[in-house]
């Protein structure tokens, strides 16, 4: 396949960035659109230039590193799978397609498509964590969790935290993220005694983070590689009314 | 946002509900407007119940657009620098219209009580009875003003779809067969008010109201 992209170029974090146009030749189907990407720095190291910084860790879509938004989606045109499980074959021969980092003030650009991602992290250290006795692991079945919640949970515990969910809202909004944090402990017997805290918490240090707030317009969910409901942003909703009005 | 959008709703389907007696007849259309001027008396004078509800409507308008600038206003900060490529819409439509649909609403309604309420934009002036400004205002002629009333309950009608929807999420709704449940009743009510509204210019521009 013989393509163009045209991508985010910024030197670092106060630099101005632009889209530069690569061609890209020879490509084949059945890359992933990362290995395209190394061809391309392949290329661009031969010539003595800068390659494109990006970030990607498991290149199997359990991490969540690798940020891009592909023609104005993040993690690009195939639902539920992240840029790293994207495959070239989605695209045609021929195709220009944009590449640009997450956008989002909270996350700031470090280098060309690679974003600062630690507003999240800090979301998770205002409340997403449990108080749980250290020494002998307890028994696996010491506290019994009904099947139906730890379906659940585990659903909303797929969240990788890769972001996507700020890249595509409107409103620059972490919720769905948060959300899945919340769900995903609340609805385990070990996140009760933290439930109330930690919805407060979190959303606090959401709102300190610079991220925007949620109108439930829907577009996290639909770009989420994890699939993670926005019906969580309901069960989020639900907790913070229950918690401030104990307050 | 959840809470004033509520009150909007109901006052909408109240005042669409009222609208309908124009289909009995001119006269008692008119008697209804002076019975809401009437409304609470003797024990309030004449007219104050209506003011009390206008001042529970303009609260009402005043926090859901507080409310909305200050989103949007985060919103803006949230995101400083745009996509090149522009991002295609993969949510609702009627959510990302809900901004610039909310602006066509405030104009429409400054437009319509100067129409309508006050008469002061009507061929038939502040003096004429109701029933005459609305007959007036929807004349084959004046098919403008019919235009715009159109647009704009349409508009009305896309900001409860989403509206209406939002609110029960942002109240705590959660299960997934509750979601189709909300998002049904968004959609009924939505597209039944809209009739209710639609009904009457269309009534008067056909001559079945005259
Ligand atoms: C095409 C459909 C509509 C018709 C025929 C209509 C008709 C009227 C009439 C005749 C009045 C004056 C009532 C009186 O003076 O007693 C009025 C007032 C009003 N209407 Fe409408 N209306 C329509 C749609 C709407 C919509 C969609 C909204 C809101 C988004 C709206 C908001 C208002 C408001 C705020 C007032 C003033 C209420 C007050 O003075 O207390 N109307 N309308
Ligand atoms: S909710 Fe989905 S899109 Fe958001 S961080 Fe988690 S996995 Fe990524
Ligand atoms: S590189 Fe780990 S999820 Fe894509």
């Amino acid at each position: 396949m013989d393509i163009k992209v045209r991508v985010w170029r910024q030197a670092g974090p106060s630099a101005a960035g632009k889209m530069v146009t690569y061609d890209v030749k020879g490509i084949s189907p059945d890359a992933s659109f990362l290995e395209m990407i190394d061809v391309l720095n392949e290329t661009l190291i031969l010539n003595g230039d800068d390659p494109i910084a990006f970030d990607h860790d498991c290149r199997e879509g359990i991490c969540g590193m690798c940020s891009m938004v592909i023609n104005g989606v993040a993690h690009g045109p195939e639902k539920a799978t992240t840029t790293c499980q994207l495959h070239m074959r989605k695209f045609k021969d021929g195709d220009v397609i944009d590449v640009e980092p997450w956008r989002a003030a909270a996350f700031p650009v470090i280098k060309d498509l690679v974003v600062d991602r630690t507003p999240l992290d800090k979301i998770i250290q205002a409340g997403g964590y449990i108080t749980a006795p250290t020494g002998t692991a307890p028994d696996a079945h010491a506290t019994p969790v009904p099947k139906k919640d730890a379906d659940a949970a585990f659903e909303a515990a797929t969240c990788i935290g890769c972001g996507a969910c700020v890249a595509a809202c409107p409103n620059g909004s972490s919720m769905l993220f948060t959300a899945a944090k919340i769900a995903h402990l609340g609805l385990m017997p070990q996140g009760q005694p933290e439930r109330d805290s930690r919805v407060i918490d979190m959303l606090q240090a959401q709102d300190d983070a610079g991220f925007g707030g949620c109108t439930n317009a829907g577009e996290c969910t639909t770009v989420c590689p994890k699939g993670i409901p926005m019906s969580l942003i309901g069960r989020l909703n639900s907790d913070y009314r229950k918690a401030i009005s104990k307050r | 946002m959840a809470v004033s959008g509520a009150l909007l709703v109901l006052f909408l389907f109240a005042h669409a509900a009222g609208n309908l007696k124009i289909f009995v007849g001119l006269s008692d259309f008119d008697h209804y407007a002076e019975w809401l001027r009437g409304l609470g008396t003797p024990l309030l004078p004449h007219a104050w119940f209506l003011w009390i509800q206008r001042v529970g409507l303009l609260v009402a308008i005043g926090l859901h657009i507080w409310a909305a600038t200050a989103l949007t206003i985060r919103a803006r900060k949230a995101r400083p620098v745009k996509y090149a490529h522009r991002p295609k819409i993969q949510g609702s439509y009627a959510a990302r219209t809900m901004r610039w649909g909310g602006v066509i609403i405030v104009l429409f309604v400054i437009y319509h009580i100067l129409d309508l309420t006050t008469g002061h934009l009507n061929p038939e002036g502040g003096d004429s009875d109701p029933s005459a400004r609305v007959v007036a205002d929807f004349a084959p002629e004046r098919w403008y003003v019919t235009l715009f009333y159109v647009v704009s309950v349409v508009a009305v009608g896309f900001h409860l779809r989403h509206g209406i929807w939002s609110a029960f999420r942002t109240l705590g709704q959660q299960t997934t067969k509750g979601e189709r449940r909300a998002q049904a009743i968004a959609l009924v009510l939505s597209v039944v008010l809209v009739a209710m509204y639609l009904s009457v210019p269309f009534a008067v521009l056909t001559g079945l109201v005259d």
